[in-house]
């Protein structure tokens, strides 16, 4: 076996192929810049191709590729939301997310595993009833479920009487899903750089600058671009790059932490989230437990770590699941969220000309990536944000029109 | 554990103390209704140096922070009175 591996591996017939296409030189001019190569920008730049035939089109990324919060989040996707603005998208991005495997050629390890929302109080099962009609109605698997139907869904659940915040039920999500969240990035990545776009990693944008007759410059680390059009997807620096356009956000930039457990035999099949305990946690097919809970009590840009992010976490964890007690945290590491007051994403349109906006992506975004990617590219194509964004749109703070999201992630009730 | 030096209550746990956001001027009561959604909504969110209200929970203390939001370092405490009285003198000198 080993010597049959040497030898497929030494003959020509089988090269190794590239996986992205080598990078190109930056050039001047661009039809759509866009600002930021997370899982946002990157979709985006894949429709503008797709959908819309737009290829001249750079992706500047001031990291590496997928390196912010694309790499951060607990990889959570779901679309049992409180709003109908936000049920709808959502789910539209689950519809999308299903058949992208596929579609990018790349394995994203896509797993349902349902999702558990559970509720802890009277007024939570009240709100879960909430959430479970409003996506009924709008066509979204998802119920509440007492007791008797947990004890069935998630056996390993304490469902002791015996603690601080005793389970009442749960709502239940059976299409909730974890997927691999680099795997998302890199293949919207490759599917763009196959259709032309560039993507310039180490390119960070210094400075924005409109001109009269509508074309955007950029200022970068390496030398300055004029773009036709410009889309922000910079989630964790949103405000600190649309201050350089002259626009004020909704948005206050705030860690959220996250960790990983050790890897343990695979005990774990559902997706548990407590909104009472600040707390979701997954098990990844590599066995680690992926945990993550609120966002830290004040404004930061450090992704430092902190103790008492742990010791508060693991403190509920183990309420949850006491038999964890001796299982070690293999790593920790934090994330810069956009929190905006309503819960809910600032899309679309902004008072510059050409300039289009995707920020406020708090706790929600990796599960958004393909229905933003691909409102986004319509909204940079024709001048005009689809439908399904326009609640979203920046211009709601001005019109005291916020969506007050509350199903969104760990937002107590 | 980060500790807070409060002017009332003297170094305290970080827990102990909520941020309530960024120092910003009240518009008149009359202002057109765009400047009172800005001051509902908008922040400048700035990564850097900045002054912001925080309470000290147990004794309902209202006080002001400076804080640089990159470093995480706290720079200085000070009662709200003297803050006010600190940014009119600055005020005095730009003759504002």
């Amino acid at each position: 076996m080993p010597l049959g591996l040497l030898k497929y591996g030494i003959r020509r017939k089988y090269k190794s192929e590239r996986y992205f296409p080598a990078a190109k030189p930056l050039r001047d001019t661009y039809d759509v810049v866009i600002i930021g190569g997370g899982g946002h920008g990157l979709a985006c730049a894949y429709y503008l191709a797709r959908d819309w035939g737009i290829t001249n089109v750079a992706v500047l990324e001031k990291g590496w590729l997928a390196s912010g919060n694309t790499a951060r989040n607990t990889a959570i996707i779901r679309s049992n939301y409180l709003t109908p603005e936000g049920a709808l998208f959502y789910e539209e991005s689950m519809r999308l997310y299903r058949s992208l495997a596929g579609e990018l050629g790349i394995n994203l390890m896509y797993s349902e595993r349902g999702h558990l929302t559970l509720a802890h109080t009277d007024a939570a099962i009240r709100t879960s009833r909430w959430r479970a009609e409003v996506n009924k109605h709008l066509g979204i698997d998802s119920a509440l479920v007492l007791r008797d139907e947990l004890v069935k869904l998630c056996p390993e659940l304490n469902l002791s009487e015996d603690v601080r915040y005793p389970v009442l039920g749960a709502l239940y999500h059976p299409p909730g899903a974890i997927a691999r969240h680099d795997a998302v990035a890199w293949g919207y990545a490759r599917g763009a750089m196959h259709r032309g776009i560039e993507i310039h990693q180490q390119t960070e944008v210094t400075g924005i600058r409109n001109h009269g007759d509508g074309s955007i410059e950029l200022a970068t680390n390496r030398g300055s671009i004029t773009a036709g059009k410009v889309v922000q997807a910079v989630a964790g620096m949103s405000s600190e790059v649309a201050r350089m356009a002259g626009i004020k956000l909704p948005i206050r930039s705030v860690p959220l932490q996250a960790c990983v457990s050790e890897p343990l035999k695979p005990f774990l099949d559902p997706i548990i989230v407590s909104g009472s305990l600040h707390i979701y946690v997954s098990q990844s097919a590599r066995g680690e437990l992926v945990m993550g809970g609120s966002t830290d009590p004040y404004p930061l840009y450090s992704t430092r770590s902190s103790l008492d992010f742990t010791e508060g976490l693991m403190a509920n964890m183990l309420e949850l699941f006491p038999f964890l007690q001796k299982a070690k945290v293999l790593r920790q590491w934090a994330g810069i969220a956009d929190m905006t007051p309503d819960f809910s994403p600032v899309m679309g349109l902004t008072p510059v000309r050409n300039y289009y906006i995707d920020a406020g992506w708090g706790t929600w975004g990796f599960k958004a990536t393909p229905v933003s990617g691909f409102c986004m590219a319509e909204t940079a194509a024709t001048g005009k944000p689809p439908a399904l964004i326009k609640a979203f749109e920046f211009e709601r703070f001005d019109r005291f029109e916020q969506v007050g999201e509350r199903g969104a992630a760990s937002v107590g009730h | 554990m980060k500790i807070i030096n409060c002017p009332l209550n003297g170094p305290r746990n970080a827990q102990e103390f909520v941020c309530a956001g960024e120092v910003v001027e009240e518009p008149a009561q009359d202002a057109a209704i765009d400047a009172w959604a800005d001051y509902v909504f908008l922040e400048n969110n700035l990564k850097g140096v900045v002054h912001e209200w925080w309470c000290h929970v147990a004794s309902s203390y209202w006080f002001i922070v400076t804080r640089d939001t990159a470093t995480e370092e706290i720079i200085a405490t000070c009662p709200p009175a003297d803050f006010l009285a600190m940014q009119k003198e600055t005020k005095g000198v730009d003759g504002a």
